[in-house]
């Protein structure tokens, strides 16, 4: 048993994460620009944190991921790493030829001082960013908040500094999309597109990081949001933000720089939360419902009615990122299930206060998130009140197997399945797709521990 | 050439094609990547932090934020045959209020918890980057630490920027250095090795200390593969150092000659040429008992008996296939071409990260005709030249797997994520195998650059 050193009985620790329910900043920002089309992210740091950052998005996602880094040297740690970064922007223009480089900082650049908006723009008056190319920048510490964190500020960032506005207001609808996979991006476009809804959603990584194969290794796939449609986010009629901790404050910059109103949302993930994004969606872009979709969500809530007793009082515990979390312990709950443990690395006021009011419906609940919210925590919490169910990221599988939990692969990251990236979690369609799996590890539990003469066949 | 195959602005000198009548020029290696530059190389706590993994009864805290930790968290297939200490993730964590104030009291609270929980046989304290420049004294850390607990507590000076992956593995070499020479030496054969730069990837150094035993040396130490902090502590009572890799860890065979005056050989363990020599090279070290090399000649004899005629299928289906190489060390690039050569296959492109310019020179001599060579490559070049020379195969690590299979070409990870043991004759069987089951996969057959939708 590979967890063997985990003791039962919860002391206060002082420092120490010992396996972690998160990951830093700069990888949020890395995965939030390649949603962008044509371009570069790049990371101001040591080599290390690039190649970490694209290794892992490698993992989970099977693809090839571009990225490249300012390769701080001790110079650069005395000096300031300006010159690293202005060699940088001239580097990748001349060399990658992106139309945008996404610039995000690290602990190491950050410890220094270097101020990113401070070099693009002396980037830009030295005329190293050619004629219709753009580098945007965030600010991403590795030492504060999480890899969603990160993801907000990156999204934050291109909201902010792409947006305009011409004065003439379009019938659009801006979606800012919560930390979310490719195949849930899709789901979100041919949910508005199924309405009849004109939207800018953004980021979108679809078709940048479930890209076909094509026999050629592009670095720039042929999805990701535009330049033209992100400048156009400053006339749109309003936006939703799509998770309160990862979209809404691009939503906010939006309001702030160009009075575009907006209405948080969470993460439409299960029935409820679907339910709100349609009917949110559905008047912002003055559509109606159309048949489609609701025959979709009738499907789900008969799925859900037919396998109901299967679903009643089953114990969960849950960990990853706070806007897929609030959906799903909320999903949960209207399934019946009991969500009983749950664990986030990322911090915030805000997303404690989210979750306690979804919790209501699940008195008794253990809830931790920031600092010493690590899988370490969960496991003790689970070695004092057993689960039915495990869900989250790869990360869980070593409880799943030391406590023989039936575990469902959910979040970031997912290092040993497939199916992810393809298969969305949003909206209805994604809701069942939870229900099957949820319905299937329990089930298949079933099947293998129960007494020969209570084998069902039928169930 | 360069405007052959249209590389990259800059990196001229870090590409040569062999042709009869090119110029004789050293490749560009030991530089610094550009910046700005799409590199698949890492940083130094990347080379402390894969050497010192596998050590298995020591916790590893990685003092900083707590991305270090996350990434680097089980992603190495080192197998242990007891305790897995290193399989777990333990960080500090830094805030911002400990970058402002310090993080020596944090580190010191973290490692006691740790300490008490976990009764490890020391603990490895790696520095990243922002420790570097807020100064903390984790040597002082440690020191107390280690004296109030009594554990060896050595701390790695991982500072990521301080330079290029090699300086990684020096400091973990350092860190090692500190433990070696402070446990008992007694009983130890004089037939005695330590073998160094084996991580046990697959269970690769399992097999590698069997075939030594088998021949009746005594192995004192793999470091790093299976490692313990006893037998680590003891390895200075070792005759030699057998070193394999060629960047990690012959730092610390030169610093134990000096120290301890035990001399080292470098070897490879991958094909049957190399594995056989690795064996042979030992054997001859120990000419005083002349039935240690009869019996390396015995396994050698047996083992290749054993793979060689079921190898003759692939052979016989691999014959005249090109492979693209590009892996971390130059040593290993050697080592791949000749085993190709024994399926049957040539090498058309061969790289790595971090190869000196004594590897690049004879990596020139092993490759035939037109064969590119590439230091310090990216995405971009590595697919050019795969399309280019028609490759069937690409040989390489995380970040090239998902190159190959967009490109629609076989892949072989011969890095961290191998999946079966590629070391030693059975591994020089998996590897043919493995080739052979990618590069004749009907998958290639329905992709895009084949014709695709028929």
């Amino acid at each position: 048993m590979l967890l063997r050193h985990t003791p039962k009985e919860v002391k206060e620790r002082e420092g120490l994460t010992i396996n972690p329910a998160k990951t830093c900043q700069p990888i949020g920002a890395m995965y939030a620009a390649l949603g962008i089309h044509g371009c570069l992210p790049h990371s101001h740091g040591s080599q290390g944190c690039c190649s970490y950052h694209r290794s892992t998005l490698t993992r989970h996602y099977k693809e090839p991921v571009m990225a490249a880094t300012s390769s701080f040297t001790e110079g650069a740690s005395v000096f300031g790493g300006q010159a690293n970064l202005l060699q940088s922007i001239e580097t990748i223009f001349a060399v990658y030829d992106p139309d945008i480089i996404a610039v995000h900082s690290t602990c190491l650049s950050e410890t220094i001082g270097d101020d990113l908006q401070q070099i693009t723009k002396k980037a830009k008056d030295d005329s190293k960013i050619p004629e219709g190319k753009y580098v945007i920048y965030a600010s991403t510490p590795s030492f504060i908040g999480s890899h969603i964190t990160g993801y907000a500020n990156m999204v934050t960032g291109m909201a902010e500094q792409f947006s305009v506005s011409t004065g003439e207001k379009k019938d659009q609808v801006n979606i800012v999309a919560g930390w979310m996979e490719p195949s849930d991006m899709r789901e979100i476009k041919d949910i508005s597109k199924a309405m009849g809804a004109k939207i800018v959603l953004f980021p979108d990584t679809s078709d940048v990081l479930d890209a076909p194969q094509t026999g050629k290794h592009e670095i720039y796939p042929k999805g990701g949001v535009t330049v033209e449609e992100l400048k156009s986010t400053g006339d749109s009629k309003c936006s939703l933000a799509l998770g309160c901790i990862s979209a809404e404050p691009a939503a906010i910059a939006l309001d702030k720089k160009h009075k575009v109103p907006f209405e948080t949302l969470d993460m439409p993930i299960g029935l409820s939360a679907t339910d709100r994004f349609i009917m949110s969606l559905s008047k912002a872009a003055g559509v109606k419902v159309p048949a489609e979709i609701t025959a979709a969500r009738g499907r789900l809530v008969d799925v859900m009615a037919d396998m109901e007793q299967y679903f009643h009082g089953k114990k969960v515990a849950l960990f990853g990122d706070p806007d897929q979390l609030i959906p799903l312990v909320e999903f949960l709950l209207d399934l019946n299930m009991k969500p009983v443990h749950i664990v986030s690395g990322t911090p915030g006021q805000r997303f404690e206060k989210r979750m306690k009011e979804v919790l209501v419906r699940a008195p008794g609940a253990n809830f931790k998130n920031g600092l010493n919210a690590d899988m370490f925590l969960l496991h003790q919490w689970i070695k004092n009140e057993p689960v039915d169910l495990l869900i989250g990221n790869t990360y869980g599988k070593y409880i799943a197997r030391d406590e023989d939990i039936p575990f469902i692969r959910f979040g970031f990251p997912i290092l040993d399945r497939i199916g992810h990236s393809y298969f969305p979690n949003v909206g209805y369609n994604g809701a069942l797709r939870l229900v099957e799996k949820i319905l299937s590890v329990l089930m298949d539990r079933q099947d293998r521990t129960a007494l020969e003469e209570k084998f069902e066949l039928v169930m | 050439m360069a405007e052959m195959i249209g590389i990259l602005e800059g990196r001229e000198g870090q590409v040569y094609e062999k042709r009869q009548d090119g110029p004789e020029i050293d490749i560009a290696c030991d530089t610094k990547s550009l910046s700005g530059s799409v590199s698949q190389r890492a940083c130094v706590f990347c080379g402390s932090r894969v050497v010192l993994y596998p050590v298995a009864d020591a916790i590893h805290i990685v003092h900083g934020p707590i991305g270090c930790a996350a990434y680097t968290w089980d992603i190495r297939g080192a197998v242990s045959s007891g305790p897995e200490l290193h399989r777990l993730s333990f960080s500090t964590d830094l805030q911002e209020m400990d970058v402002i104030y310090g993080g020596e009291k944090k580190l010191y609270r973290s490692l006691v918890e740790l300490i008490d929980q976990y009764q490890p046989n020391a603990a490895f304290i790696y520095s990243t980057c922002i420790i570097g420049l807020i100064g903390d004294d984790i040597d002082a850390v440690c020191k107390k630490v280690a004296k109030e607990k009594g554990i060896p507590v050595m701390p790695v000076h991982s500072e990521g920027f301080k330079g290029t992956k090699k300086d990684g593995y020096k400091a973990a070499c350092s860190a090692l250095m500190k433990l070696i020479g402070t446990g008992p030496t007694e009983g130890i054969s004089k037939y005695s090795i330590n073998i160094l730069g084996e991580f046990n990837l697959a269970g690769e150094a399992w097999i590698i200390r069997e075939y030594y035993e088998k021949m009746g040396i005594e192995v004192v130490a793999t470091m790093t593969g299976d490692g313990r902090i006893d037998a680590i502590r003891r390895s200075h009572g070792a005759s030699l150092n057998v070193v394999q890799c060629s960047g990690s860890m012959t730092s610390l065979a030169k610093d134990m000659e000096e120290k301890y005056g035990i001399p080292y050989i470098r070897v490879s363990y991958f094909g049957f040429e190399d594995m056989s020599k690795s064996l042979y090279d030992v054997a001859a070290l120990f000419p005083d008992r002349p039935e240690i090399m009869k019996r390396a000649k015995e396994i050698v004899r047996d083992e290749i008996r054993k793979y060689y005629p079921e190898m003759q299928k692939f052979k016989a289906a691999l014959t005249g296939k090109k492979a693209a190489i590009y892996v971390g060390g130059a040593f290993k690039t050697f080592s791949l071409i000749k085993a190709l050569r024994t399926i049957g296959m040539s090498v058309v492109l061969a790289g790595s990260q971090t190869g000196n310019k004594d590897d690049y020179r004879r990596l020139k001599e092993m490759c035939q005709e037109g064969t590119v060579i590439v230091d310090d490559s990216n995405p971009v070049e590595l697919s050019k030249f795969v399309l280019e020379k028609e490759a069937d195969l690409l040989i390489g690590g995380v970040k090239e797997r998902p190159i190959a299979f967009k490109l629609g070409v076989g892949f072989c990870d011969h890095n961290h994520e191998r999946k079966i043991p590629l070391a030693g004759f059975v591994g020089m069987y998996n590897f043919a195998k493995e080739v052979y089951e990618s590069v004749m996969s009907p998958v290639w057959q329905f992709a895009p650059r084949k014709g695709g939708l028929r």
